[in-house]
């Protein structure tokens, strides 16, 4: 503490042990958050469903999405990245899962939304084994944190079903 | 800066930053604004090196009183004495 230098080195060093420490509290206050979000995803149309000439499937639908992912935001969070997958089971593979649409929610107030859309990227099954199969629909989501850890989590929609012939 | 103000300096800075940094977080978490916390602790920095780190005249207010040369050339024998003895100790 004798000269101006070691001083203002010993203030920065002090000050950024101090930041580090209050960013690691801000991180952990976030297991204090006890979300309840709520989703509901309608398969209101399906536009097409052919076989691609090389033999793979696809399918081209209408969702309506709704959600309220408002209880996910706390003071740490910076944005929420969410997307809609269709999960299936194939013989081959137990899990199959093709992201339909995503998003990016920046702020609270945009976290509670109904959205009418097409799927966003192509729902095609690398193979021929769409017909008549039995999918979910997931709405997974990333918390992205100012500072910390990040947090993911879903909620899974069953029963849906596509239908038995290309049209 | 004198030896009681290079104390006063430290244990200054110390408790200064940690109370901006009580105030910074406790203000952000009730607020919900994390902008919040880090503009308070930040302010509170800046005001932290401007008390602290220059050598201000609340510092010095215990000068170290070194002996007047007058009164050390009044009393030479103790310095003989010392270097008689570390010549001495060289010599052995």
């Amino acid at each position: 503490m004798h000269s101006f230098g070691y001083r203002a080195n010993a203030l920065l060093t002090f000050a950024v042990t101090i930041l580090a420490l209050m960013c690691t509290i801000g991180s952990l206050s976030d297991n204090l958050n006890t979300p309840s979000p709520s989703a509901q995803i309608e398969i209101l149309n399906i536009n097409w469903f052919q076989k691609q000439p090389h033999g793979n499937d696809e399918v081209s639908l209408t969702l309506n999405i709704t959600a309220d992912l408002q209880s996910l935001f706390t003071w740490n969070t910076k944005q929420l990245f969410i997307f809609v997958a269709a999960e299936y089971e194939t013989p081959k593979n137990a899990l199959n899962q093709v992201s339909l649409w995503d998003a990016i929610i920046p702020a609270k107030e945009f976290a509670k939304f109904s959205i009418h859309t097409s799927n966003k990227y192509r729902f095609i099954d690398q193979g021929h084994s769409l017909r008549g199969k039995e999918f979910n629909l997931t709405l997974h989501w990333h918390v992205m944190p100012k500072t910390g850890k990040m947090f993911a989590n879903k909620i899974v929609m069953s029963g849906y079903r596509l239908p038995e012939d290309y049209r | 800066m004198d030896w009681q103000g290079q104390k006063l300096a430290e244990h200054l800075m110390q408790i200064l930053l940690l109370a901006f940094a009580v105030v910074a977080f406790a203000t952000g978490y009730i607020m919900g604004s994390f902008q919040m916390m880090i503009l308070i602790y930040a302010g509170g920095v800046v005001l932290t090196t401007l008390v602290t780190v220059p050598n201000w005249p609340f510092f010095n207010r215990h000068p170290l009183k070194w002996l007047d040369p007058s009164e050390a050339e009044k009393h030479p024998k103790p310095q003989l004495a010392v270097n008689s003895k570390k010549k001495s100790v060289k010599k052995n």
